[in-house]
């Protein structure tokens, strides 16, 4: 008992000090972000320099910023900046009529500057070039360490305005990376913001680490860590790096997800005797409690949005692995939702609620397929021969999955109709198991 | 003979061939791919955040011994075909071997480590590999082992033996290593 809480102590400290390391290194492993599809007319836009607040600004270039993420997303041209014969920075010094000979069909112009109080403002202005409308705002404030994160809020106001759908930019990914040739593999559990800036390592170890799912107020990272040797499944503060081993049961501790209130985690347990099945643990008692009884593997639980009750998990019973849904509470036998393919794995529920993305197999490929939960028609949306962990954007509108370039571990994103995609490359080792956080608040 | 497997369409006539040659050559060489005391880290401690700096010197695995040697003995691989977790022929005497030795050493304890190929779902995987682990105790366990001597983990497709996307790498890395512990 006194070796486990000594255990227990380095391994906090150990958390925390890691922690630190990460907080501390400068955001220089970037992921890099390419394009590799968009649509055929894509919206011509203009975002003309913002004026600037030296130094408060840290140097940051917002306008780059909220080009790069509208660029992102396959749907928009921006006008490159050495054709601007103008540079406004308020939307009063527009010339619709000009900018409409340049052919482009929106201008966002905007300032940044320093506040008394130290804060720094961002204010952009949105001209719509074809019905001379100008939008006021939106503006944010922020301080200097998170203009970055502002410019994302005032990139994500603007895509609302012009595609009609909130953007997604504000928001962080976590993903796996690991380095180094099998079988001496090191693997870290990493958090970015959604455009691969800002990275910060969350955990790292020689042992694979596996799963990683955000809890519903993205302060919180769920996963699977085989430090120990076997599977357990921990709980970690995103911010203090504190660390919590909810399960190490014995055999598999696998597959966790938080509930949509934040206070359960579904998980799959498998005893000594080896059968894979999900259960329910309420993290504040320890409370844990059986949802699925069957001889085949029941595993990757997924909760739909809403009361927290209905939860799609992968089945073999049936033979091969299979999407099914069950009703927490209820004593009718789970009903299998996947039909199309002899391989339906992995799912997530859109945020809506509407749309089931999967692992499929297609052909002699595994890829990234989408069903429509209220007719059950499957769309494909990748093309490549191995990928997997789907995930979507809070907004719905993108998912995020891993896929390959050139044998080599990737993460790529495309958009719920298929038409846009971009990849997301480490500078070193593989990258897989991208999850999409939710909104920031 | 063409095997279809069901669970996941595809035609698995050259595939079945291929890896049981790649396996058949893995056994007869002794699998120099993989070592037999895999370079893995001792039990959690601080040096496991460490480790991520200097994996090196974390490498072998403080759990584990050399066990007994022999002809079959030293052979500690099980390969599987895809999405199959039955014993193939070809690793029956294997096994059997194992089951004769630890019969006789009751104090010896095993630990079977199952493992998938990289595709499909990694969660799922973890299935597979629990799976085969699990029959491969079974096995034992018929031909007379303690079940208090044997454990099982599964790592899934998490720490492949061979690195690589092809049916070569594929088949090396459907397994269950038997590890002796000390």
């Amino acid at each position: 008992m006194k070796e486990r809480m000594k255990q227990t102590a380095i391994r906090f400290l150990a958390a925390c000090l890691l922690a630190a390391l990460g907080a501390a290194s400068p955001a220089f492993a970037q992921l890099k972000l390419t394009i590799t599809s968009g649509v055929t007319d894509p919206i011509p836009i203009a975002i003309v320099p913002f004026s600037r607040a030296v130094p408060a600004d840290g140097g940051l270039d917002v306008a780059q910023v909220i080009q790069r993420d509208l660029e992102s997303t396959g749907r928009f041209k921006a006008m490159d900046r050495k054709d601007m014969v103008f540079t406004p920075t308020t939307s009063v010094e527009v010339d619709a009529a000009g900018w409409k000979q340049q052919r482009v069909d929106y201008v966002v112009v905007g300032r940044v500057t320093a506040q008394p109080d130290g804060q720094v403002r961002i204010d952009a202005e949105l001209v719509n070039v074809l019905t001379g409308q100008r939008v006021a705002g939106p503006y944010f404030v922020g301080t200097s360490t998170n203009l970055r994160n502002s410019a994302h809020r005032i990139a994500d106001a603007l895509f609302e305005k012009i595609i009609g759908v909130k953007g997604a930019f504000a928001t962080r990914i976590a993903y796996v990376s690991v380095d180094g040739k099998p079988p001496k593999q090191t693997y870290e559990l990493f958090v970015a913001d959604s455009d691969g800036f800002n990275r910060t390592r969350i955990f790292a170890s020689p042992m694979p680490i596996m799963s990683p799912a955000w809890s519903p107020d993205g302060e919180w990272l769920a996963y699977v860590s085989f430090e120990r040797r076997t599977s357990a499944v921990y709980v970690q503060h995103r911010r203090t790096g504190k660390q919590t081993m909810v399960s190490a049961r014995a055999g598999i501790n696998g597959a966790p997800a938080f509930s949509p209130d934040g206070k359960k985690l579904a998980l799959t347990l498998s005893g000594s005797s080896g059968n894979l099945d999900i259960y329910l643990l309420t993290l504040a008692t320890n409370e844990l409690k059986r949802l699925t009884e069957d001889p085949g593997i029941d595993t990757e639980a997924s909760f739909a949005p809403g009361d927290g009750n209905t939860i799609y998990f992968t089945s073999d019973r049936s033979g091969s692995p299979q999407v099914y849904r069950l009703t927490v509470g209820s004593s009718e036998r789970p009903k299998r939702v996947t039909f199309q393919g002899g391989y339906n794995a992995r799912p997530r529920v859109s945020p809506d609620g509407k749309q089931l993305a999967v692992l499929t197999q297609d052909g002699g490929s595994f890829r990234i397929g989408v069903q429509d939960l209220a007719n059950g028609t499957v769309q494909i949306l990748s093309k490549g021969v191995q990928e997997e962990s789907p995930s979507f954007a809070p907004n719905g509108a993108m998912l995020i999955f891993a896929g390959r370039d050139r044998g080599h571990g990737v993460l790529q994103t495309v958009s719920i109709d298929g038409l846009t995609s971009a990849r997301l490359d480490a500078d070193a080792g593989e990258v897989r198991e991208p999850i999409w956080g939710p909104f920031l608040p | 003979m063409t095997i279809f497997d069901t669970r996941t369409g595809v035609q698995m006539k050259n595939f079945v061939s291929l890896s049981v040659l790649v396996a058949t050559v893995a056994l007869l060489s002794g699998c120099p791919t993989k070592p037999v005391v895999p370079d893995t880290p001792p039990q959690p401690t601080v040096d496991n955040t460490a480790g991520v700096e200097n994996a090196d010197a974390l490498a072998g695995d403080t759990t584990a011994s050399m066990g007994p040697t022999g002809d079959l003995l030293s052979k500690r691989i099980v390969y599987f075909d895809f999405d199959r977790a039955e014993i193939r022929a070809d690793s029956q005497g294997v096994v059997a071997a194992h089951a004769a030795y630890l019969s006789k050493n009751p104090n010896q304890k095993v630990r079977l480590e199952g493992h998938a190929d990289e595709r499909g779902s990694r969660e799922y995987n973890i299935g597979l590999g629990e799976r085969r682990g699990q029959t491969v105790r079974r096995a034992l366990a018929l031909q007379g082992v303690a079940e208090a001597q044997l454990s099982t983990v599964s790592y899934g497709e998490e720490r492949p033996a061979a690195a690589g996307s092809d049916e070569q790498a594929y088949g090396l890395n459907r397994r269950v290593e038997i590890v002796y512990l000390k």
